[in-house]
């Protein structure tokens, strides 16, 4: 099965969609790159490519991992395989 | 694959190799680019390189303004100088400081002779320089003659997920050969600075980069009006899928791969402890970075870029690369290398790796970046304060 979405470490809980878009229902394919498995996910929302898909419930105040480490802080409670991005993630920097 | 041990380039007076064979016309100042762009009109084969500055800067903003100035001037892609300033002092201070270098150099004021007399004084000079450098040849150099300078931009997710770590394949096999590289954005490495910090080769190094990052940092705030949603991340990286500033700097960081820095320069400061990955004070911003960069004496740059940044330079030829997609569809004439096939894992990183060394080599041997055959050639000098 083709790769849908890439995951860097297996610490993260978000995955990157490397495919033109992604549909609501769709069941993904997803390619952990830090200990080379895999995983399925289905998305509940339309992902365009290069945006991200949370991979478990996260809920407000909750830390997002990428490549392992802390990139930002969820604002609004987000759903596994809703999209992630700038209306429910924040930064703690700046 | 095996990598080549040597380029062919042109060997400068003072040991180094240059990718290219410029002749510049350099305005010391903002009111000498007019005279600078007439020689180069004149006189074929030549490049002026106009700017914003150079007039009542004063402090750590003038040392910078002439070591960029110098610098360019000095950099080996550069074969011979012509210096256009309206006083003869500054114009004589960044003439003495690239004639070290051996180079051919000369300069020009305007003051008491005006526009066009020191347009034909000039341009005579120029045409006496170019010609001479028409006769240099290409010669056999090592590898380690490379000065490869990095920086990314318009980056989106797949920048941090394969076009960076491209980047960051070609530093791990190259280092070793003895090269010099650089990487900079300062502001950037915001949220993966501790991580970063980790990477200095010694701890001087390290305690050198956080203070440097600190110092920015506090920039920064001190500046910034809201949470500068604005401007990091830019439009384009939240187009592309970039959430929050350390997730651009996670994806920023994958550039220098396994190598540890062993310094930490000033904007536009020459590297002085040999061989290796150093660190550069710079802003984010694409023209100002490279600027900085080629007037450290970087010779060849690399430009992993997501949604597709344009940028070029007038004397450091700077290679695109991008692994998205859509990217090379929509915007093929500004790509020097495709990776897109990392994400459909039809690429490993390896062979991405492979193949950014071999357009790399390419380049260096004189084949022109996409940058160049479309015309970019953004010189931006970076400005610490406001000039008295």
């Amino acid at each position: 099965m083709a790769t849908d979405i890439i995951i860097h470490d297996q610490k993260d809980n978000v995955g990157v969609v490397v495919i033109e878009k992604i549909t609501p229902k769709q069941d993904c394919s997803c390619w952990i790159m830090e200990n080379d498995s895999t995983v399925n996910i289905q998305s509940l929302d339309e992902i365009p490519l290069g945006h991200k898909i949370a991979m478990t419930d996260l809920k407000e105040g909750d830390t997002i991992l990428k490549y392992g480490h802390d990139i930002g802080k969820v604002v609004k409670s987000i759903k596994k395989g809703e999209h992630v991005h700038v209306h429910n993630v924040k930064t703690k920097k700046w | 694959m095996e990598i080549p041990k040597s380029f062919l380039g042109y060997k400068r007076e003072n040991g180094r190799a240059g990718t290219r064979n410029h002749v510049i016309i350099l305005p010391v100042d903002d009111i000498s680019n007019a005279c600078a762009e007439a020689v180069a009109n004149n006189i074929k084969g030549t490049i002026a390189l106009p700017h914003s500055y150079g007039r009542l800067q004063f402090g750590a903003d003038l040392e910078l303004h002439f070591r960029t100035m110098i610098g360019t001037g000095s950099n080996p892609n550069v074969a011979a100088v012509i210096v256009i300033g309206i006083e003869p002092k500054w114009t004589k201070r960044i003439v003495d400081g690239i004639a070290k270098t051996g180079k051919p150099v000369e300069g020009f004021h305007i003051e008491r002779t005006g526009d066009i007399g020191t347009v034909m004084k000039a341009s005579k000079k120029a045409q006496e320089f170019v010609m001479w450098a028409s006769e240099k040849q290409r010669e056999e150099c090592p590898m380690s003659d490379l000065w490869i300078s990095v920086k990314c931009g318009e980056s989106d997710t797949t920048s941090g997920l394969a076009a960076n770590p491209t980047v960051g394949n070609l530093m791990d096999k190259l280092e070793p050969l003895g090269v010099h590289l650089c990487f900079g954005e300062t502001s950037e490495l915001t949220g993966a600075e501790k991580v970063c910090a980790t990477r200095g080769a010694t701890k001087e190094a390290a305690d050198k980069f956080m203070k440097t990052w600190s110092s920015y940092n506090d920039f920064i705030l001190k500046e910034a009006t809201d949470d500068l949603s604005e401007s990091q991340p830019t439009a384009g990286n939240i187009a592309g899928g970039l959430t929050t500033i350390e997730e651009k700097a996670f994806g920023n960081f994958q550039k220098i791969g396994n190598c540890k820095f062993v310094d930490v320069l000033e904007p536009a400061e020459e590297p002085k402890k040999g061989k290796g990955l150093y660190f550069m004070d710079t802003s984010s911003a694409a023209a100002e970075c490279v600027t900085l960069q080629a007037a450290a004496g970087f010779n060849i740059h690399l430009f992993p870029t997501g949604q597709g940044n344009i940028v070029g330079n007038p004397i450091e030829p700077v290679i695109k690369l991008t692994a998205n997609p859509l990217t090379v569809k929509s915007m093929g004439e500004h790509i020097d290398c495709d990776v897109s096939k990392i994400l459909s894992r039809e690429m490993n990183m390896s062979q991405a790796g492979d193949e950014l060394i071999k357009t790399t080599l390419r380049v260096a041997n004189g084949r022109l970046t996409c940058a160049e055959a479309l015309g970019h050639r953004e010189f931006v000098m970076t400005k610490l304060y406001r000039s008295a």
